[in-house]
C-alpha cells in the first residue's frame, strides 16, 4: 500500500500527466465547443449539429481533421516567424498553466508550488502576448485593431482580475493552490459566501480576459470580422481557437478553487450527507443508461455502435468510481477521484454562465467597456479588498464575530457599488449629449 | 483621453496623437455590412472621421432592363431590388402601371393586397431587427425573428407558391384568389405574433448593453433627414409624422384604423422603437383586413396586351423601408420608354456619413444596421 502511494509520487507521474494534459486538453476544449453550440441551438429554438455522430458528437474531432488538413497561408506582408509563433504561444500558455492547477486531492501535474496561484495567473497572461503579437504579425488593419483593442482589455481587466482574487487570498493567508481548498474546508464555508462581491468582480474579469461576450471586442465579429484571427486560417486558427477555450477552462478552475471550494464536495463537513459521495458514480451510471437508451433510437447502425461506445465508457467509469468502495487496498484514490468529479462539476457550471451570458447580451462598445472596467470595476475589486481586510481585523482584534462582520462589509461594499454606478450613469449621460454636439458640427 | 480631446480632435484636422489616419476598407466582404457595400473608413484610432460609401457591386440594371420588357415581363424583376419586401415592390409597381392605364383594381384584390404588404413589412423590420441585433452582439433574436418570419413566408407560399420572390399582384389585379383558410392563418399568426414580439421586449428593449449601444448613436435631426431626403422608419424616428399610408392612400389604407408611431431623438434607439411599433401596427391592419375582405371579383379590366397611352406617371408607396417611388414615362408601346425607381435604402444611405463622423467603429455597423439598407436595392 505505502508502496504504491510512494509510486504514486515519483516525478514520471506528472509527466503522464502532463502528457495527459497536451493530449486530452484540445479534446476537451473540443468538445466544450460542441457543448456551447448545442446550448446555443437550445437557448435558440434549433437543433445544432446533428449530422456527424449522434447527436453531432463527433463534430469536434471531424472539425478539427479539417482544419489539419487545410493549406497553410501566410499572408505574403505578414512577418512568418511571428506570424507562426503567436499561436503556439496562446495555446502552450493556457496549457502551461493548466500544469499548476488541482483537479483533486492528488490529481496534479506540477509540484505543490507555493505561489500556485500566482504562477497560473502569471503565465495564463502570457497568452495575450501570442494575440497582440499575431494581430501585429498579419499586417492587417482588422487584425491590428484587434490586438489594441485586446491590449487595452488585458490591461484594464487583469486589474480588476487580480483585485478579486486578493480578497479570496486575503481570507486563505496563502497562494499554495492545495492550501487554499483546505482553508475553505476548515472555514466550513466556501469564500465566494464570505466574499460574495470578490467572487462576481473576478467573474465579470475573467469574461473579459478570455474575450468572451459580452466583451468579446477583440474578435467581434460583426465589426472585425475576425479581430487578430482575421488571416489565420487552418490548424494555426485551430491553436488560438484551442487556446481561447482552453484558457477559459484555467479561469475556471481558478474561480473554483479560489471561490467554489475546489474539488471539496458540497457540505464537506457534515457527516450525515456523506452519502453525497456516491453521488459521481451514481450520476456518471446515468448518462451512460440514458447513452443506451437513446442508442436504440439512432437512424444509423454506425450510430448505434457510438451511442453503445459511450454508454460502455461511462459505465467503465463509473465501475471505476466504485471499486474503491469494495476493495480496501485502493480506498487510497477515493478523494482523489470524488474530487476530480466535483471539481470538473463546478467548472463546467462556472464555463455554463460564460455562455448563457453571450447567447443573452449584446456586445459593449470599446469606451463603454473600459468605463466598466476603470469606473467599476477596479474601484470596486479595491473596496471589496479593503472590505475583506476590514472584516478580518474585527474578527481577530475585536472579537466581533467571523458572519457578522462579513455580512457588514459586504454590505457596505455593496453600497459602494451602487454608487459607482450611478456615478457612471451621469458620467455617461453627459459624455453623450457632447457626442451628440459633435456629432452635429459636420458641415458638409 | 478624455472625451472632449476626442472631440476637438475630431473638429480639427489633427489626429489626436499626431499619427496618420488609418483608411479601413470595411467590405465588399464583410459579415455587417448586409451584403456587398463598402464603406471606406477614416479612423483616427478607433473614432470615425469620415465614411465614403462605394456602391455598385451588385448593379445589374434594373431599371434599363424595364425598357426591353413588356410592362408585365418587368414586374417580377421589381421583386429582386429590395428581396426582404418583394410583395410591397411588386405592390408600387403594379399600382404605378395601373395609374398610367387609368384602371383600378377592384376592392378584394385591393384589400388581399394591403394583408401581404403588412404581412411583408412585418417579415422585413423581422430580419432587420435579427440582423441589427447580431451586429450589436445579440446573437438569440435572429433565431426568433426568423422563426416568425417564417410564418408569414408559408402564407406566402400557400398563397402563390413562392417565399422570397413573390411576383403576387398582376397589373390589374391579381392573378390567385386567397386559398382556403387564408384568413385563419393570418389570424393565426397575428395572434401568436403579439405574444411573441414580448420575447424581442424582454430581450433588447431594456437591456442596458443595447441601450447603451444605441442610445445618443447615430442622430439624425428632423431638418437632416428632410434635406437629405432620407425617409420610412428614419424619417419618423426623428419625429416627422409622413406616412404615405395616412398621406396619400393608396391600396386599401383608407379604410383600417392605425397609429403613426414616431420618435424624438432620431438615434438608433428611437428608430428601433418606432420599427417595433410599426410591428404591433401591421398586425393591427391586418387583423381589421381579414374581419371584412369584400367578396367580388380579382382582376380589373385590363387585357392581356398592355398598351398605356403616351405619358409618364409618378407613384410612391410606404415600402418598410420607406419611401418607394415608382417614375414610368411611356411611349405608347407594350414597352414602357424609361423606368426611374426611386429606392428608399439608396436615398436613406446618404445618411451614413453624417451619422458615424465622431462615433466608434463599433457604432458605424450599429449605424448600417438602424438605416436597414438592402443591397439589391441600393444597387438596383
Amino acid at each position: 500500500m505505502t508502496v504504491l502511494l510512494q509510486f504514486l509520487e515519483t516525478w514520471w507521474v506528472q509527466l503522464v500527466c502532463g502528457v495527459v494534459i497536451v493530449a486530452v486538453v484540445p479534446l476537451i476544449a473540443g468538445y466544450v465547443v460542441l457543448v456551447e453550440r448545442k446550448l446555443m441551438a437550445d437557448m435558440q429554438a434549433r437543433l445544432g449539429p446533428m449530422r456527424v455522430g449522434p447527436h453531432g458528437l463527433l463534430q469536434p474531432i471531424a472539425d478539427a481533421l479539417k482544419l489539419l488538413i487545410k493549406e497553410d497561408i501566410i499572408p505574403r506582408d505578414a512577418d512568418a516567424l511571428i506570424f507562426w509563433l503567436a499561436p503556439v504561444l496562446s495555446m502552450t500558455a493556457a496549457l502551461t498553466s493548466m500544469g499548476a492547477i488541482y483537479f483533486g486531492p492528488s490529481f496534479r501535474v506540477a509540484e505543490d508550488i507555493n505561489i500556485g496561484i500566482l504562477f497560473i495567473i502569471g503565465v495564463s497572461s502570457l497568452g495575450f502576448l501570442g494575440i497582440i503579437l499575431g494581430g501585429w504579425a498579419s499586417n492587417s488593419h482588422y487584425s491590428i485593431i484587434g490586438a489594441v483593442r485586446s491590449t487595452a482589455q488585458l490591461v484594464s481587466y487583469e486589474t480588476a482580475g487580480g483585485l478579486a482574487i486578493i480578497s479570496a487570498l486575503l481570507l486563505s493567508g496563502t497562494l499554495r493552490v492545495s492550501a487554499i481548498v483546505d482553508a475553505q474546508a476548515s472555514n466550513h464555508m466556501w469564500f465566494i459566501f464570505m466574499a460574495p462581491v470578490g467572487f462576481f468582480t473576478y467573474l465579470v474579469a475573467s469574461i473579459a480576459e478570455t474575450n468572451r461576450a459580452p466583451f468579446d471586442l477583440p474578435e467581434a465579429e460583426s465589426e472585425l470580422v475576425a479581430g487578430y484571427m482575421t488571416e489565420y486560417s487552418g490548424f494555426r486558427w485551430a491553436l488560438y481557437f484551442l487556446g481561447e477555450y482552453a484558457n477559459m477552462i484555467v479561469v475556471a478552475s481558478i474561480a473554483t478553487t479560489l471561490f467554489l471550494g475546489g474539488w471539496l464536495r458540497p457540505f464537506p463537513n457534515v457527516h450525515w450527507l456523506n452519502w453525497i459521495d456516491l453521488l459521481p458514480p451514481l450520476v456518471i451510471a446515468a448518462v451512460g443508461a440514458y447513452c443506451v437508451y437513446r442508442a436504440g433510437k439512432q437512424p444509423v447502425k454506425v450510430q448505434v455502435w457510438f451511442m453503445w461506445a459511450v454508454a460502455l465508457s461511462c459505465f467503465a467509469i463509473a465501475v471505476l468510481y466504485v471499486l474503491p468502495w469494495l476493495v480496501q487496498p485502493l480506498r487510497f484514490a477515493l478523494p482523489g477521484l470524488n474530487g476530480a468529479f466535483w471539481f470538473l462539476l463546478k467548472i463546467s457550471g462556472y464555463i455554463y454562465i460564460f455562455m448563457w451570458l453571450r447567447f443573452t447580451l449584446p456586445r459593449y462598445r470599446f469606451d463603454q467597456l473600459m468605463h466598466l472596467g476603470w469606473y467599476i470595476l477596479i474601484p470596486l475589486a479595491i473596496v471589496n479588498v479593503f472590505a475583506v481586510g476590514v472584516a478580518l481585523l474585527l474578527e481577530a482584534e475585536f472579537g466581533w464575530n467571523r458572519w457578522i462582520a462579513m455580512i457588514v462589509t459586504t454590505a457596505c461594499t455593496l453600497a459602494v457599488s451602487i454608487y459607482l454606478v450611478r456615478l457612471q450613469d451621469k458620467r455617461s449621460a453627459a459624455a453623450s449629449s457632447a457626442t451628440a454636439v459633435t456629432s452635429d458640427s459636420y458641415a458638409g | 483621453m478624455s472625451d472632449t480631446s476626442f472631440q476637438n480632435a475630431t473638429r480639427s484636422n489633427e489626429t489626436l496623437l499626431g499619427a496618420d489616419e488609418l483608411v479601413l476598407n470595411m467590405g465588399p466582404q464583410h459579415p455587417s455590412t448586409h451584403g456587398v457595400l463598402r464603406v471606406k473608413l477614416k479612423l483616427d484610432g478607433e473614432r470615425v472621421r469620415g465614411a465614403e460609401c462605394v456602391i455598385g457591386y451588385l448593379h445589374r440594371g434594373v431599371e434599363k432592363i424595364a425598357e426591353n420588357r413588356s410592362y408585365q415581363q418587368f414586374a417580377p424583376y421589381v421583386d429582386r431590388m429590395d428581396y426582404v419586401a418583394a410583395v410591397s415592390n411588386g405592390l408600387g409597381y403594379c399600382e404605378a402601371v395601373e395609374k398610367l392605364l387609368q384602371v383600378e383594381a377592384p376592392p378584394r384584390a385591393k384589400v388581399i393586397r394591403t394583408i401581404l404588404t403588412e404581412l411583408q413589412r412585418i417579415t422585413s423590420h423581422l430580419v432587420w431587427l435579427g440582423t441589427h441585433a447580431l451586429d450589436i452582439g445579440a446573437l438569440t433574436p435572429l433565431f426568433y425573428c426568423f422563426r416568425e418570419r417564417e410564418e408569414i413566408l408559408k402564407i406566402f407560399e400557400k398563397y402563390c407558391g413562392a417565399r422570397l420572390t413573390t411576383h403576387a399582384f398582376r397589373i390589374g389585379g391579381l392573378q390567385y384568389e386567397a386559398y382556403d383558410g387564408f384568413e385563419q392563418d393570418v389570424a393565426r399568426f397575428c395572434q401568436d405574433f403579439e405574444r411573441r414580439i414580448q420575447d424581442y421586449v424582454d430581450l433588447l428593449t431594456g437591456n442596458s448593453i443595447w441601450i447603451g449601444r444605441t442610445r445618443n448613436v447615430g442622430i439624425l435631426s428632423a431638418a437632416d433627414c428632410i434635406a437629405l431626403g432620407a425617409t420610412g422608419p428614419v424619417l419618423r424616428a426623428s419625429g416627422v409624422k409622413w406616412d404615405l399610408r395616412k398621406a396619400q392612400p393608396y391600396a386599401a389604407y383608407d379604410r383600417y384604423q392605425f397609429e403613426i408611431p414616431t420618435g424624438t431623438n432620431g438615434d438608433t434607439y428611437d428608430r428601433y422603437m418606432v420599427r417595433m411599433e410599426e410591428m404591433r401596427q401591421s398586425r393591427l391592419i391586418c387583423l381589421q383586413a381579414i374581419e371584412s375582405i369584400p367578396e367580388g371579383a380579382i382582376f380589373g379590366k385590363v387585357g392581356k396586351v398592355i398598351k398605356p397611352p403616351v405619358g409618364e406617371i409618378y407613384h410612391s408607396i410606404e415600402a418598410p423601408k420607406g419611401i418607394l417611388g415608382y417614375y414610368i414615362v411611356s411611349d405608347g408601346t407594350t414597352q414602357p420608354y424609361r423606368v426611374r425607381i426611386r429606392p428608399p435604402s439608396f436615398v436613406n444611405l446618404q445618411a451614413l456619413d453624417k451619422m458615424v463622423r465622431g462615433h466608434l467603429v463599433a457604432d458605424v455597423v450599429a449605424i448600417i444596421g438602424t438605416l436597414d439598407i438592402v443591397l439589391g436595392e441600393v444597387d438596383r
